[in-house]
């Protein structure tokens, strides 16, 4: 209860799945542009470009949405109050 | 176990970056257990995840829940064997089931503020119906727990040529550090963290075989050129590329059976079996911070899983058609090599596949994405099973009346335990040929009676106690039976007295195990004592007031936050999705 009400910060799912896929998305985009693209493989496009562009895109997307609508966590134990009061 | 030449020919060529993409994935995953443990307090937070989580984060782990080997490399290699008819699994199985459980069930399991599936069972039929329920669902977990392990380590094995028990046991050490340090809360995060890789990993694999096959007309002139060069080993082009009648999928001769089973088997009774009371699936809905999220889980997570089909079942058909080891294998030649090491087989499709087409980096990211399913569907089992085993096992029936502490270390050690004991049982699920059918048939003898009797129990209040176990064991005993007596449910334990086999033979099993349930239920609730109305709100229909079962804040939100129209949606996208294909 004295626990003020806080953001969910580094802990917000959506940041994490937004530098993950982000720098994936990095990687990928590098190995795209100076690493073997190998097109025998993927029969002539470059895959890893293409890829590596659209991960960087939605990782970014991730990150601006969780700084634009953080998540507020309620302090725990009022939560648990709360639900036995409804009862 | 492996033989030398394993080392130096390892089924995929991974380089210095694939590594790097996987290293960084592990990193966060246990970074996850770490950060999560910080904020586990007490016993709900660490198996419910103190019922705080949004919907959509709950929805996405639902669907991750069972995104693991089942869905990745049985549906891949269903597509391989069966071609679109395995999208039956999708469209007629998952999606219905789960919009019934969201609309129809949840509001029972959320509302009677129970911690587990059994635990609804044990308020609404008491001890006998709870005892089966619970140790039937333990040991199915563990089995299940198993079956991805073992994928997960013939992967490693695959991957890196370590040996497979060096690969389990790399593997289940993984799972446990991250799920003993965190609980359900690290669970869910990192499977809302596996989807979001999983589809990474697999839509470019789509895409690009798709394009080297020469797109859809590509793929489809390549099934039907190899159907009609081996029409006595491959199933017609047209039962491949049509999901009706699915003559191929279950086996049966007849199309108007086929449907029947399809529709009644497969659909209602394993499907709606599995969705609505496998409390891996329901523990993520529990999780979740209202009635109104709880019952938005499988709905919001019924979107996705519409367009799994095409990012698992497409990549098999695509890999029978391009990679050439599948196709011979298709076409009824034995392969030597594969993931096994004992011969090329259909749920090999995928890692060939991969190996084809994919250059080092999205490879790593591939790579990093099957492991990840199979440790999302491992982390499942094992963390539903600790909250049975805790709550309903050993609190109920073993040590009562102990401190929340004390309940807590009997679940980090339960996992433990059961990481172990998985570790046995992937070396029995090594036994059988096509895991799918495995499943299938675990399902069959666990899921099917279970749901006949919460369906009957929930609208039907004379239900007894006594009908309750009755029918969940003699449903299960014929699920049993009917497995042993077709050709090859079991593998070489079946009999073949009755002449079905394949994935028909499950659907068979269910269905038995569903009608069986319901007579018995009925017969023997008619001659046993019901318990008092009292008892039943918040348990059955009839006795639960309309407002208990919704949530009063959700009727002033808009639509796409509400529950109703959210479903009908999801129902109007999968009739569509069937008439299409």
């Amino acid at each position: 209860m004295a626990q003020n009400q806080h953001t969910a910060g580094a802990f917000d799912i959506r940041n994490i799945i937004g530098a993950l896929i982000g720098l994936y998305g990095v990687i990928l985009t590098v190995m795209g542009i100076f690493g073997d693209q190998e097109r025998d493989k993927t029969g002539g496009v470059n895959a890893n470009l293409w890829a590596g562009l659209v991960m960087l895109a939605i990782g970014l997307a991730f990150l601006v949405w969780a700084r634009l609508r953080p998540v507020v966590v309620p302090p725990h134990q009022e939560q648990v109050a709360d639900q036995d009061e409804v009862r | 176990m492996s033989s030398p030449t394993v080392l130096a020919t390892t089924l995929i060529d991974a380089k210095f970056v694939d590594y790097l993409i996987i290293l960084l994935y592990f990193g966060v995953v246990l970074g996850i257990g770490l950060l999560a443990r910080r904020q586990v307090s007490d016993s709900l937070d660490f198996f419910l995840s103190g019922r705080s989580l949004p919907a959509w984060v709950t929805g996405l782990a639902f669907i991750s829940a069972n995104l693991g080997a089942v869905e990745i490399m049985g549906m891949s290699a269903n597509g391989a064997q069966f071609g679109l008819p395995a999208v039956h699994y999708f469209w007629v199985g998952a999606i219905p089931a789960m919009l019934f459980l969201g609309v129809v069930m949840m509001p029972f399991y959320y509302g009677s503020k129970v911690r587990s599936v059994p635990e609804f069972m044990f308020r609404r039929f008491g001890t006998g119906a709870h005892l089966v329920n619970s140790i039937s669902f333990a040991v199915a977990q563990l089995l299940i727990a198993g079956i991805n392990l073992f994928l997960l380590g013939s992967i490693v094995h695959a991957l890196l040529g370590w040996s497979l028990w060096v690969a389990l046991i790399v593997a289940a050490v993984i799972v446990l550090s991250y799920i003993t340090l965190g609980g359900l809360s690290a669970a869910i995060y990192n499977e809302v963290l596996q989807f979001f890789v999983i589809v990474a990993a697999l839509l470019p694999l789509t895409l690009i075989g798709l394009h080297r096959v020469g797109g859809w007309d590509g793929l489809t002139d390549g099934i039907t050129k190899a159907a009609n060069a081996h029409p006595d080993t491959i199933a017609p082009a047209e039962q491949q590329l049509n999901s009706w009648p699915g003559n191929a999928l279950t086996g049966f001769t007849s199309d108007f059976w086929s449907v029947v089973g399809i529709v009644f088997g497969l659909g209602f009774v394993l499907s709606f079996g599995y969705w609505t009371t496998n409390f891996v699936e329901v523990q993520r809905a529990m999780a979740s911070n209202s009635i109104s999220s709880a019952r938005k889980t499988p709905i919001i997570g019924a979107y996705p899983k519409m367009f799994v089909p095409f990012i698992t079942i497409i990549p098999g058909m695509i890999a029978a058609v391009l990679v050439s080891e599948i196709a011979k294998f298709k076409s009824g030649e034995a392969v030597a090599g594969g993931a096994s090491g004992e011969g090329v087989t259909y749920n090999d499709s995928l890692l060939l596949l991969m190996r084809d087409v994919l250059p080092n980096g999205l490879l790593g990211v591939a790579i990093a994405g099957l492991l990840a399913a199979f440790m999302a569907g491992m982390a499942a089992n094992i963390s539903a099973f600790n909250t049975v085993w805790s709550y309903d096992l050993w609190q109920r029936y073993v040590v009562k009346d102990r401190s929340d502490e004390y309940y807590l270390l009997v679940g980090r050690l339960a996992t433990v335990a059961a990481v172990v004991i998985a570790i046995f049982t992937a070396s029995l699920a090594s036994n059988f040929s096509n895991i799918m059918n495995y499943l299938q048939t675990l399902f069959g003898f666990f899921n099917a009676p279970l749901f006949a009797t919460f369906i009957l129990g929930m609208f039907w209040k004379r239900m007894t106690p006594t009908a309750g176990w009755v029918g969940l064991v003699a449903g299960t005993v014929s699920a049993v039976a009917v497995a042993f007596l077709s050709e090859d449910a079991f593998g070489s334990w079946s009999t073949g007295v009755i002449p079905i086999g394949g994935q028909g033979a499950s659907f068979v099993a269910a269905g038995a195990a569903f009608v069986v349930d319901i007579v018995l239920s009925i017969a023997v609730s008619m001659v046993t004592q019901p318990k008092p109305a009292s008892e039943l709100r918040g348990l059955v229909y009839s006795e639960t007031p309309r407002e208990d079962l919704v949530d009063p804040d959700e009727a002033g939100r808009p639509w796409y936050q509400r529950t109703l129209p959210l479903a009908g949606i999801a129902l109007v996208l999968v009739i569509i999705l069937n008439l299409i294909f």
